[in-house]
């Protein structure tokens, strides 16, 4: 079975999906954290493919700019989650609410 | 010398920084010291220009320009000072007389704290008057008239730790304001139709233009006339000058002698030109003029307070110098304006002295046989007295022998009128006299005990205003006595009056002989009324004098409190609801908002994310069916 432009947009979907869904119900930091990057790849799989499909480079000019901007963001959210870690020995999100009121 | 015109504001000017920036630093005496050579040094540089103006070889005005003021297309007004006769003759009384009251101030308030800022505020004074009688426009002239009127409150609130005189401070910076928009609004008027408002351009362009329409030149002068009502205390705006007592007495002989109150009349003097233009304003001035000077006549004779007596008889002069501008005799007006300048500061400075011996105590009730104890005030201030009096030999006696044989050649009645307000000054003047210098002395043992004559720095002032009184009226000899009247041919190249004053040498003389005999049997009278005064309260017409017409409570009732009403209910509905609503307003919908979308931020990082994703999705799904 030839693998053509379908079976990578297929992929996305599903890593995107993915992404999506354990971004939402799971309660760990670093699982939600690890789950963005699953999404922001997904769309980079997509972008090459494309740029694959129509001869176009510019969008692989893209994928370098998103992973860059993924990287800086793992830097700074890392740090985030180990000085949360520091603050209450816990990555669980839902007892981040204490500054509500 | 008139190119250094300048200096002659300038050295009151520096006083004025001196003193006003170190007042807290600065040794009493000191201040004192600077403050009266400032004055002096101006003094002098005035007798310079003075004395070239009356030379022959003096041609015309000098306009010193000092540099641009306003630039704006195509007005342009020049910062500049006009000399001439009318200027420089101005330069002399406030600068001499000015000097003396300086003099005068650093004995009378030696013992009050502030002295040095109130010989700063002294000279700030001196420089706006001088700044108003130089400028060569009337921007200039505003500017000095604006000053004139802070100093006036600044002195008259000097003891600003009591309430009543700090009323009369705002009471007269009220009044004067309200005088001072008459006068914008003619500048402004004269600004419009003219384009200029240099003096030299403004009049030359009058000369030039006959078709100039009568009833704008009546709306100009008459605005500048109620300038002019402001500032020299005149009907309606009068009442601020008696309640001006409040500040120290040097400071009222300095408003009712050199400074602020002749501002109106040098104004209509200046503008001569303009008024004579304008019959009709000539006739309300002359009215206005002779029923001021017949209503603060009758009120000043039913006085106690040996100042307020002082204060409504400056009033009543004034009149008398508004009449002869209203005649168009306006050389006349500024004779008189100069001798009243001696007088008046003679009388204010003499009454301080009294003052000054009784112990702050200013009812003529309390005093008598004064003149034991201080004789030199009794003489100088008796010399004052028959001066402001009119009796021959006096500068008043020429002054206003000139004004009234100028009004008879005008209109009969305000002769007859203004002899009869002269009468009642001669009255109230001398009651004055014999109720503070005569008879036996009427006070406490205390304050008999304190009597005791002025030092030389009070006493002195005095002698010289003393002389000046007598020979000041010789430069305006009228024409029986003599061809030459000095002051009217010096004064004829800036100001020329308005119609015929000439009158049969005969009918003078007799106008004279009336007026004085007058002025004598009025003297007489209040000798005999008050040999042995008794004061019991006052009835009738006396109680309605004393209460001087209840002009302040008709003021009071038809003005003030009506503005105070108004104020009270905008400040309840404007401000407190309207104003004060739409403030709150906007902060309480922001508040109540707010609070609402406070509800959004719950706390649970996954309630964020789920917005997030869903703000995503739907990111999606617009651009999805935009781009259909």
């Amino acid at each position: 079975m030839p693998i053509n432009s379908t079976h990578y947009l297929f992929l996305s979907l599903l890593l995107f999906s993915i992404g999506i869904m354990g971004t939402l119900m799971r309660r760990n930091a670093i699982i939600i954290f690890m789950c963005i990057e699953l999404m922001l790849n997904s769309v980079n799989l997509l972008l090459v493919a494309f740029s694959k499909m129509y001869g176009d480079a510019n969008a692989q000019l893209f994928v370098f700019f998103i992973m860059t901007v993924a990287a800086a963001e793992v830097a700074v959210g890392l740090a985030i989650i180990v000085m949360m870690y520091r603050k209450v020995h816990s990555v669980d999100i839902n007892i981040l609410n204490r500054l509500k009121h | 010398m008139s190119q250094l015109v300048y200096l002659v504001p300038l050295f009151p000017l520096i006083g004025f920084l001196i003193n006003g920036i170190f007042w807290n630093k600065m040794p009493k005496t000191m201040g004192g010291i600077i403050g009266s050579l400032a004055i002096l040094a101006s003094f002098c540089v005035s007798l310079g220009i003075f004395f070239e103006v009356k030379s022959d070889s003096f041609h015309g005005p000098v306009i010193v320009t000092l540099f641009d003021f306003i630039q704006s297309g195509k007005l342009s007004i020049p910062f500049a000072f006009q000399v001439d006769s009318l200027s420089s003759l101005f330069l002399l009384i406030i600068t001499g007389v000015g000097f003396l009251i300086h003099v005068y101030s650093t004995s009378y308030m030696h013992d009050d704290e502030g002295m040095v800022k109130y010989f700063a505020y002294l000279n700030l004074f001196v420089f706006s008057m001088l700044l108003l009688i130089l400028g060569a426009s009337y921007l200039v002239m505003f500017i000095g008239w604006e000053g004139v009127g802070l100093c006036s409150y600044l002195l008259i609130g000097f003891w600003f730790k009591n309430r009543d005189y700090t009323n009369a401070a705002k009471k007269a910076f009220v009044m004067n304001r309200i005088g001072d928009l008459g006068f914008l609004v003619g500048m402004l008027l004269v600004l419009l139709n003219f384009g200029t408002l240099s003096y030299q351009q403004f009049f030359g362009q009058l000369a030039s233009q006959p078709a100039v329409s009568s009833s704008l030149t009546t709306w100009i002068t008459i605005c500048f006339f109620i300038g002019a009502t402001g500032k020299s205390a005149q009907i309606p705006l009068y009442t601020w000058l008696p309640d001006a007592m409040a500040g120290p007495t040097p400071v009222s002989a300095l408003i009712h002698a050199a400074t602020m109150v002749t501002a109106g009349i040098y104004m209509i003097a200046r503008s001569s030109v303009l008024y004579s233009l304008s019959p009709m304003t000539l006739h309300i001035v002359a009215i206005i003029g002779l029923a001021t000077a017949i209503l603060a006549a009758t009120i000043a004779i039913r006085q106690y307070d040996i100042k307020k007596v002082l204060a409504y008889s400056t009033v009543s002069q004034l009149g008398f110098m508004f009449l002869a501008l209203g005649v168009g005799a306006y050389t006349t007006a500024v004779f008189h304006v100069m001798t009243h300048a001696f007088f008046k500061a003679l009388l204010f400075l003499g009454s301080g002295s009294v003052i000054h011996a009784m112990g702050g105590e200013q009812d003529i009730r309390k005093m008598g046989g004064l003149g034991k104890h201080m004789r030199i005030t009794q003489i100088t201030f008796l010399i004052g007295c028959l001066a402001i009096s009119g009796i021959p030999g006096f500068s008043g006696f020429f002054s206003k022998d000139a004004i009234l044989s100028a009004a008879f050649a005008h209109d009969h009645v305000l002769y007859y009128l203004g002899v009869a307000a002269a009468m009642m000054t001669a009255f109230y003047m001398f009651r004055l006299y014999f109720l503070t210098f005569g008879g036996s002395f009427r006070g406490t043992e205390d304050q008999h005990h304190h009597l005791h004559e002025s030092p030389a720095a009070m006493t002195l002032p005095l002698i010289v205003l003393a002389i000046l009184s007598i020979v000041g009226g010789y430069v305006g000899l009228p024409e029986v006595f003599s061809e030459h009247n000095q002051i009217a041919t010096f004064l004829s190249t800036a100001v020329t009056d308005f119609g015929n004053h000439h009158l049969e040498g005969g009918t003078e003389k007799l106008l004279m002989a009336i007026s004085v005999g007058a002025a004598m049997l009025m003297i007489i009278v209040a000798y005999s009324v008050n040999r042995k005064p008794n004061f019991v309260e006052n009835k009738g017409l006396a109680k309605v004098l004393e209460n001087k017409w209840y002009v302040d409570e008709l003021y009071d009732t038809v003005i003030v409190k009506p503005i105070e009403g108004l104020s009270r209910l905008l400040d309840r509905f404007a401000e407190r609801m309207g104003i004060d609503g739409i403030v709150n307003g906007v902060g309480k919908t922001v508040r109540w908002g707010s609070d609402r979308l406070r509800l959004l931020q719950t706390g649970q990082v996954g309630f964020y994310i789920f917005v997030l994703v869903m703000g995503m999705v739907a990111l999606f799904a617009l651009s999805f069916f935009w781009i259909r």
